[in-house]
């Protein structure tokens, strides 16, 4: 599980770094979103992997080994949130630099002209 | 008294959230917007002296040795949530305050009524700023950072046109990866360490595992690298100078802030990382050749520049490597000097900014046409429910005129030049004087060496080199007269530059309480374990 966790944030990270240093704005965004999931898999797996342990407590023995770490998963939510909110906003700015500039380059003009 | 005292700490954080949500049902009430903002950033001034006048240890009744803590809804420190205020947390809430009433009122000439939710945005952009400075948790510290962004990508739109979009999109992008590396610092910090609170961090550094320790301390170093996006620092900082330029200048005074805000963070988890073993502390002498790298690169861009604006940008990421390199160091009596030429060099680019937008109008009689606005989509009044108008009626447009505008905007770059220069007799030059005169005289004692002169080196040649650029924009932009006309500066724009150039000249009248103050300050950030003490406290004194 580890190996599989580890290669797919990895994956998703090169991916996300690759795409982000792509002229194009749209290619910039889906690398920002790639990016993002690449980071909040990183932070539930900082909580360490386990399975089938709640994260809240309910009728097993209080014991810490008998749950898993409920912060991270706190984290990761309030990390899509934010992650979400404004990869929504950089949308809306990339129709306007669009709509304005007439090109999606992400300098607002093709290199060449 | 004393329980309403307790509580002024999540004054400043209550008042711009409270007030910010509220001013989004108020419609076209432009009159009630104005009231709300401005008696919210009044209410964050009064609670930032307040909490300046508790940590001097003026009730002792309260707060001891300078240091106060909020529990929220009373869970004691590693498990809930807490705001901690100490002397620099206070003094950059007074200073926010002081240039969040500045650029507001400078604004209510025209901006805020270039689009619907100005007055909103700023003041989340205030919340955040203020919670920032307060938070004693690295992952609320990231949740205000966003904050702050959030709001500042807002206003850095406001006013809409093609170089504003161009540049947001650069400064959105740069400031999302910034986020990402946050997140990926603190998650390998609360992974080793179990733990998000400063305080409790600085307890468990050194109980970790040699192998743990390795893992710590690059999720340490990401963290790092975070706070250094957000304050400016070569090679991330060339997102900077345009962002700066393309704003519009009352949120171009509020944004020469924003940089300051990394300061803040690498002295602040710098000092406490360095309780826990001072291996681990980011404040070394990487950030010393970090700093230098910056001025260079910033002394080059401002001699190239033409536009004023640019150069003023480049006056604030000068200011963020001197304050880099001096931190670099690792002098601790060079910290009070820090935190001067950090104050000073804010209010100077704050009202820099603003005169900045006041000459730009030298070019053209209409504000519009200097203020450099495009008309906002169908769509986005539709959506806040507003019917579209010109912002500007024609006795708006004339206002109250200040007699003598040239002769004011003349001795208002003046200032603002010897300000960020450095120059006798106005406040930038007591910071530089006491930076220089602390690195050189600790260098005589303990023979620092050749990086202290190079920090004495740095001082004075950026002094110069600020000085020649500043002259040659000055020059261009008074003397050279063909096309321009003597514009019509109304008082609440002009008012509001002069009060923070005041307060720089105020700050030099009173310098040697505030020298005081600030050392006390640097003592605090230099010996942490009070910091840590008290805010572990809260576990024993909590019901």
């Amino acid at each position: 599980m580890e190996l599989v966790l580890a290669l797919a944030i990895g994956v998703l990270t090169a991916c996300g770094v690759w795409l982000i240093l792509r002229p194009r704005t749209f290619q910039v965004i889906m690398g920002l979103v790639l990016l993002s999931y690449g980071v909040n898999l990183f932070i539930f797996a900082m909580g360490r992997l386990v399975t089938d342990r709640p994260p809240i407590l309910d009728a097993r023995p209080l014991e810490a080994a008998q749950y898993a770490d409920p912060v991270p998963q706190a984290l990761v939510l309030t990390a899509i949130v934010i992650s979400f909110a404004t990869t929504a906003l950089f949308l809306v700015l990339l129709m306007a630099a669009r709509g304005l500039t007439g090109t999606d380059h992400v300098d607002g003009k093709e290199p060449d002209s | 008294m004393i329980a309403l005292l307790q509580h002024m700490l999540i004054v400043p954080i209550l008042a711009p959230l409270l007030v910010g949500a509220m001013q989004l049902f108020l419609g076209e009430r432009r009159g009630a917007r104005i009231v709300c903002s401005l008696a919210s950033v009044l209410v964050q001034a009064a609670a930032a002296l307040t909490l300046l006048y508790m940590t001097t240890d003026a009730m002792p009744d309260i707060w001891t040795e300078g240091v106060g803590v909020y529990t929220i809804g009373s869970w004691p420190a590693p498990f809930g949530i807490v705001l901690v205020v100490d002397r620099l947390s206070a003094l950059m809430l007074l200073l926010t305050s002081l240039v969040a009433l500045a650029s507001l009122v400078y604004s209510l000439a025209y901006w805020d009524r270039v689009a619907p939710a100005f007055h909103s945005l700023f003041q989340f952009l205030l919340m955040g700023l203020n919670g920032a400075f307060l938070t004693g948790d690295l992952f609320n510290l990231f949740v205000f950072f966003e904050v702050l962004l959030a709001s500042s990508y807002g206003l850095l739109l406001h006013g809409s046109g093609v170089g504003r979009v161009k540049a947001s999109l650069h400064y959105v992008t740069v400031n999302l990866l910034a986020s990402f590396l946050f997140l990926i610092g603190v998650a390998m910090i609360y992974g080793m360490t179990g733990t998000l609170n400063m305080a409790d961090l600085a307890g468990r550094i050194m109980l970790l595992a040699p192998h743990d320790r390795a893992l710590f301390e690059s999720g340490a170093a990401i963290l790092g690298v975070a706070f250094l996006i957000k304050a400016g620092a070569w090679p991330l900082n060339f997102w900077l100078p345009t962002t700066y330029v393309a704003a519009s200048s009352p949120i171009g005074a509020v944004f020469s802030l924003l940089t300051k805000v990394g300061v803040y963070a690498v002295l602040r988890v710098g000092t406490v990382l360095a309780a826990g073993n001072a291996e681990t502390s980011f404040i070394d002498l990487g950030l010393f050749y970090g700093g230098a790298a910056t001025v260079a690169y910033a002394v080059v861009g401002m001699l190239a520049s033409r536009q004023l604006g640019r150069i003023i940008s480049y006056c604030v990421v000068t200011s963020t490597g001197l304050l880099f390199m001096a931190l670099g160091l690792r002098i601790d009596a060079l910290t009070g000097p820090v935190i001067l030429y950090l104050v000073s060099s804010v209010l100077a680019t704050s009202a820099f900014f603003m005169v900045n937008g006041l000459a730009q109008r030298t070019r053209t009689h209409r504000i519009r046409e200097a203020a450099d606005v495009a008309p906002l989509p169908d769509i986005t009044y539709a959506g806040f429910d507003i019917t579209p108008q010109d912002p500007l009626s024609p006795k708006d447009e004339v206002g109250i005129a200040i007699p003598a505008a040239m002769a004011f905007l003349g001795l208002a770059f003046i200032c603002c030049a010897l300000l960020v220069a450095g120059l006798p007799p106005l406040s930038g030059f007591i910071a530089k004087f006491a930076l220089l005169s602390t690195a050189v005289g600790h260098s005589a004692d303990a023979g620092i060496g050749w990086h202290a002169w190079g920090l004495c080196a740095a001082l004075i040649t950026t002094g110069v080199a600020t000085m020649i650029a500043l002259t040659r924009g000055g020059l261009r932009l008074f003397w050279t007269s063909q096309g321009r006309t003597t514009p019509r500066l109304r008082i609440i724009e002009a008012g509001p530059a002069a009060f923070l150039i005041l307060l720089s000249m105020a700050l030099t009248a009173g310098i040697a309480p505030v020298m005081t103050y600030l050392n006390s300050a640097a003592r605090s950030l230099h010996s942490p374990d009070v910091y840590i003490r008290v805010v572990n406290g809260t576990r024993e004194g909590a019901p």
